[in-house]
């Protein structure tokens, strides 16, 4: 296994509705500061890969076009993944350790706000059976939650306390969209939302991004003082059939878990949780205990840029070790519905 | 054309036999018919917005100005602009703005015309290089015979009339050809 680091992240701040932005625009001074914090041109890039997906802001080969942002003439080596931008950067992982790079630029976004998200979600169920019934995505999320609370996984009182904590963590991030929060006693008190979620279970509305590059070995030690080495990255499915799962549970986390080599200690998790009662999912599955400082950012509660979101869990984790604030993290990012799927990144600086 | 929904189900206009489909075979089940078809409405909407860019470039056109921005290493002017160029990744700030007159550097007789707003057939859409910009601006020919349309003719846009005019590339009905030498293809490589 070569040995490969996040050598530099950037984001963008998160909002409601970058109205004024086209997607490019939007995505292109990330790209550029995560570009510049190494002094790397695309020249200096082995492998290109972005996360995005159409449906979003309703435009066919929309990625094309944000390519513009990498100044992508002469042509460059490219992918792109309809998922998460955490699977993009598996791709320049998986890249990058077959020797086929020694560098590698991640970006993913999102302009949601154009559409009707919790609508738009539903695209992504089955044509068949699912599908058809549009159930939006906080309707989706409210199924899991009560069979959380009916199998006694959680209760309504956590659920509130686990939003408290991410949104009054948000306080100390200037990206975030939902800073801050009102007591647990009067988010119980407000009313049901989507039964049994209230509004404060539920992810706000994001458009953003986020950019990362990756670097190997020296090259990695050149571009950065103190890289994030990725020490281990596993991502694993459950079934896409909700009806087939446990909602209780998501073993592919603690599958990905394992597999990425994600136990002993861990000064930082990020996990990406849109939902509240979902980050105990996370919790569980990756077995994180008390000690662990969980989700710094607010996490997704706190910005909840579709196609960025995990990507940004693996980018606050690297940024903390790159800063020297933490010495070892563990990120997880999800995608689908329910925690359908699951990745897990354990990163470390050099001690 | 015809079309029996029973045995036949036609999924376009297009001559018959080419597209269309033969009836399922679905088994009925003790004597009932079968069903063979579900109808579920689905519908998006979306409200878009062109971004800083393209808003500079619309408005533009409510005024009959055509406005590209300028790459600010290479100096290549973009048409329409989307804000960043697509060489160096940076962000075009200078507006330029670019033809009227615009060059033919690619074409294409259009025989079987699709939508409610197209032109009689045969008519040419074609890609328009407008002078002094980098990139061409899709349109359709007209006042002028499908044969005697050629790569790099000299061509201006056809503007609706001043009333109608609004923040849309249909402001362009069509580009006719003026009276002016051809340019030579050679001089068109790299700006399709």
């Amino acid at each position: 296994m070569r040995d490969v680091a996040i050598v530099s992240v950037a984001q963008t701040a998160h909002r409601r509705a970058a109205e004024e932005l086209n997607e490019v625009e939007l995505i292109q001074p990330v790209i550029r500061s995560a570009m510049d914090q190494v002094g790397a041109t695309i020249a200096d890039i082995g492998f290109t890969c972005s996360g995005s997906s159409d449906y979003l802001a309703g435009q066919a080969f929309s990625f094309v076009m944000t390519l513009d942002a990498v100044g992508a003439w002469p042509p460059i080596v490219e992918s792109h993944v309809e998922m998460d931008g955490a699977w993009a950067l598996y791709e320049a992982w998986l890249k990058i350790q077959a020797g086929h790079a020694d560098t590698a630029l991640i970006y993913s976004y999102s302009k949601a706000s154009p559409g009707d998200l919790p609508r738009v979600m539903s695209r992504m169920l089955d044509p068949y059976y699912l599908g058809p019934l549009w159930p939006d995505s906080v309707a989706y999320a409210g199924l899991q939650a009560r069979a959380m609370l009916d199998a006694g996984t959680i209760t309504e009182a956590e659920m509130a306390q686990i939003a408290f904590r991410n949104r009054e963590a948000a306080r100390n991030n200037p990206n975030a969209q939902v800073v801050g929060s009102a007591s647990v006693d009067e988010l119980l008190a407000a009313p049901m939302f989507s039964d049994p979620l209230r509004v404060h279970d539920c992810p706000p509305i994001s458009d953003g991004g986020v950019a990362v590059v990756l670097a190997a070995d020296d090259r990695a030690r050149a571009w950065s003082d103190r890289p994030a080495w990725i020490r281990g990255i596993d991502h694993r499915i459950d079934s896409h059939n909700a009806g087939a799962r446990d909602l209780t549970t998501a073993p592919s986390v603690a599958i990905a878990a394992e597999r990425a080599g994600a136990t002993g200690a861990f000064d930082v998790a990020e996990v990406h949780a849109p939902f509240s009662h979902q980050e105990r999912l996370v919790v569980d599955g990756l077995g994180l205990g008390d000690d662990v400082e969980l989700n710094p950012s607010g996490g997704a509660l706190a910005a909840n840029p579709m196609m960025a979101a995990g990507l940004l869990r693996i980018a606050e984790v690297a940024d903390r070790i790159m800063q020297g604030s933490a010495g070892r993290g563990v990120a997880h990012a999800t995608a689908g519905h329910l925690m359908q799927q699951n990745l897990v990144a354990v990163l470390e600086g050099d001690s | 054309m015809s079309v029996d929904p029973t045995e036949d189900r036609s999924v376009s206009v297009l001559p018959d036999g080419l597209w269309t489909q033969p009836v399922a075979d679905v088994p009925g089940g003790d004597g009932e018919d079968p069903v063979r078809r579900l109808t579920v409405p689905a519908a998006m909407r979306y409200d878009y917005t062109p971004g800083l860019a393209q808003s500079r470039f619309l408005r533009g056109l409510a005024e009959k100005k055509i406005l590209g921005e300028r790459c600010p290493v290479t100096g290549d002017v973009y048409v329409p602009p989307r804000g960043v160029s697509p060489v160096s990744g940076l962000r075009t700030t200078e507006q330029v703005e670019v033809g009227p007159s615009a060059t033919i550097t690619a074409f294409c007789v259009v025989h079987i015309g699709f939508g409610v707003n197209a032109p009689p057939t045969p008519f040419v859409s074609a890609l328009f290089l407008p002078d002094g910009a980098a990139v061409s601006l899709y349109g359709t020919m007209g006042e002028v015979s499908h044969e005697d349309v050629r790569i790099g003719m000299r061509v201006e846009p056809v503007w609706v009339d001043d009333d109608q005019l609004t923040t849309s590339m249909e402001n362009i009905r069509y580009w006719r050809p003026i009276d002016e030498p051809d340019v030579p293809a050679d001089e068109l490589k790299g700006h399709m």
